[in-house]
């Protein structure tokens, strides 16, 4: 594998600070298919049921950069469940580059659509073009290139997947993504905490924190390479701004009690999270240039978990107000807040989607310990479970909303927890698909960064 | 002003309970085990009890609890210069965030008690783990129930 030298782990400066490095010319580089050509394009809920027949036979050019890419947008699209990446023992030839494909040697493979492409680097510097073939009609559906640092090339190979799955299934793809999450080592009753980031695809792992403190519940900020996060550093229980590109932690405002349960606001110009409260819990709202805080619930009961719509007109949270704890939906200036969850059990970690029509949530009852994940509408109607387990909970979604991840923790065997263990997982909207995301060690709290983070 | 005079009273409870003791003036000498340091944590673990322990999904202090927390206010009574955190923690199930919500009411219950009971507020502090510090490893009832605490540890 690669290592990028630059230590820093921001990634939106490193794009926008090198324009010139990273582009992307659709268009400027081959002649687009024609613009109403949209024949391979498949309904999402058809490819659940028949999943899009591809082939991605190695990149021409450099060979083990044109492997390596390959098989990068190859496990990307089998994972989404979406694609059926066709075994390359089936090719009757691996893919030509630049040059019109050979049509009747792709047909009997079985697959829709081909990519094909070359890598040619040098001075550290990589160029990589590909085409979409759509193979029955024998035309190109899309034609890229992109100019990048070497060490980049696994984006380029995430944002290839990106395009393949947008032109495909006719929506945004979620590949060029980051996971930032809890990485927990040690016994169970003295874990060691650290805040970790890595690819969608669990590729380049990196440790942010040094265990020192414990820290929980880190966030994307929706525009800037910034997490949120929960930090007890000095035994001080607060929430705090880490800024990937310096590496600096900032505590957020000054409140005599704990801070916790962050999320930033969609149009990123604040943070949403919980303060304790004289045995309770309220909702508040701190601006993140003037830090100025608002109280937005005051109920005196468990107010926690707070999550905008991706509009940021209302915010949904959860609440034991009512005895229970149950999720609540109210105006994002507070105040008016109905309970929407009605269902066995009870409700916690409300997440909006960013399409704006689900809620995903954990539900759990208390008596059997038994979790679930699930997902309804914000008006509490069409409830459905997704996965269910031991300790399921703390859904995330992808930023087109198809997929969501979450964490799924084992149960004790003994005394001594064995048999324990935390780890991610990844599943369908849908409820199909589940999947672990490897980690290196046991992980919690994943949350899914937008597109091109 | 109150506080310091709830504090007086409670010391003069102490030595009134401890009936068979001779001099009501000076603080009777608490049995301690050989080695610990009165006033001190362990002094605390050892012959007072420095955890309380709650039902589910709850903050609500039972009898037990209330029990120890006199044990522990009259400790503090006694021990006038020792300043202590109350940990509340939660068993596993429930959510994260949800749990971190609950240590805290758990510590702020324990401690609003204790203040209650004469402890300066400048002594107390209080602190929320959720589920993230359990005594018990295992995932039984049991386990459980030792995991639903609010624990006081000398600062």
């Amino acid at each position: 594998m690669i290592q990028i030298p630059n230590p820093s782990v921001g990634r939106r400066t490193l794009i926008a600070g090198a324009a010139g490095v990273l582009t992307t010319a659709p268009g400027a580089v081959f002649a687009q298919a024609a613009s109403g050509n949209q024949s391979a394009v498949i309904d999402v809920n058809r490819a659940r049921t028949e999943p899009i027949p591809i082939a991605v036979p190695d990149l021409g050019g450099d060979e083990q950069l044109g492997r390596d890419i390959a098989g990068v947008i190859t496990n990307d699209l089998a994972r989404s469940g979406l694609f059926r990446t066709i075994d390359h023992a089936a090719f009757i030839q691996s893919g030509p580059s630049g040059s019109t494909p050979n049509f009747q040697n792709w047909k009997p493979t079985g697959a829709q659509a081909l990519v094909t492409g070359s890598v040619q680097g040098s001075g550290g510097q990589v160029r990589v073009e590909f085409r979409l073939w759509d193979i029955l009609p024998g035309t190109q559906i899309q034609g890229t290139a992109y100019t990048t640092s070497q060490s980049n090339w696994r984006r380029i190979a995430h944002k290839m997947a990106d395009v393949i799955y947008e032109r495909l299934l006719g929506e945004k793809g979620y590949f060029d993504t980051r996971i930032v999450y809890i990485s927990a080592t040690g016994p169970r009753d003295r874990r060691t905490k650290r805040l970790a980031i890595m690819d969608q695809d669990s590729e380049n792992n990196r440790i942010l924190t040094d265990g020192s403190w414990l820290v929980l519940t880190p966030r994307f900020h929706p525009t800037r390479d910034e997490i949120a996060f929960m930090s007890y550093a000095n035994n001080r229980p607060r929430v705090y701004i880490f800024d990937l590109t310096s590496g600096r932690q900032t505590q957020l405002g000054d409140f005599a009690g704990m801070t916790f349960a962050p999320r930033f606001a969609p149009d990123g110009s604040s943070v949403i999270m919980a303060v304790s409260n004289g045995g309770g819990s309220d909702i508040i709202s701190v601006d993140l240039s003037s830090r100025a805080s608002r109280r937005l619930t005051e109920s005196g009961s468990i107010d926690v978990s707070p999550c905008y719509s991706p509009d940021g007109s209302q915010i949904a949270f959860a609440s034991d107000r009512g005895g229970d704890q149950q999720i609540y939906v109210m105006g994002a200036g507070g105040g008016g807040a109905r309970r929407i969850s009605f269902g066995n059990g009870r409700y916690a970690t409300p997440v909006w989607s960013p399409r704006g029509d689900l809620i995903a949530f954990t539900r759990y009852a208390g008596d059997t310990s038994n979790f679930s994940i699930g997902v309804m509408h914000p008006d509490g109607s069409g409830e459905r479970l997704l996965s269910e387990g031991w300790d399921v909970e703390g859904p995330t979604f992808a930023p087109n909303g198809r997929v969501l991840m979450f964490y799924r923790e084992t149960r004790s065997q003994g005394p001594r927890g064995s048999g324990f263990s935390s780890r991610l997982v990844s599943v369908d909207i849908t409820g199909f698909n589940e999947r672990p995301v490897p980690t290196p060690t046991d992980a919690s709290d994943p949350a899914w960064s937008p597109l091109g983070a | 002003m109150n506080v310091k005079t709830l504090g007086a009273l409670a010391a003069v409870a102490l030595v009134a309970a401890c009936a068979t003791k001779p001099a009501p003036e000076a603080p009777a000498p608490t049995p301690v085990a050989a080695g610990i340091v009165p006033g001190s944590q362990e002094d605390l673990v050892a012959n007072v009890g420095d955890r309380v322990f709650f039902d589910f999904a709850v903050a609500t202090l039972r009898a037990d609890a209330k029990a120890t927390l006199d044990k522990q206010s009259a400790w503090l009574a006694k021990y006038g210069s020792v300043n202590v955190q109350v940990a509340g923690n939660t068993d596993e199930r429930g959510t994260e965030e949800y749990n971190l919500a609950l240590g805290e009411r758990r510590a702020h219950s324990a401690a609003s008690y204790l203040k209650a009971k004469g402890v300066a507020s400048a002594r107390l502090s209080t602190i929320s783990y959720g589920k993230d510090r359990p005594t018990a490893q295992g995932s039984t009832e049991e386990a459980w129930a030792q995991n639903r605490n609010a624990i006081t540890s000398v600062r």
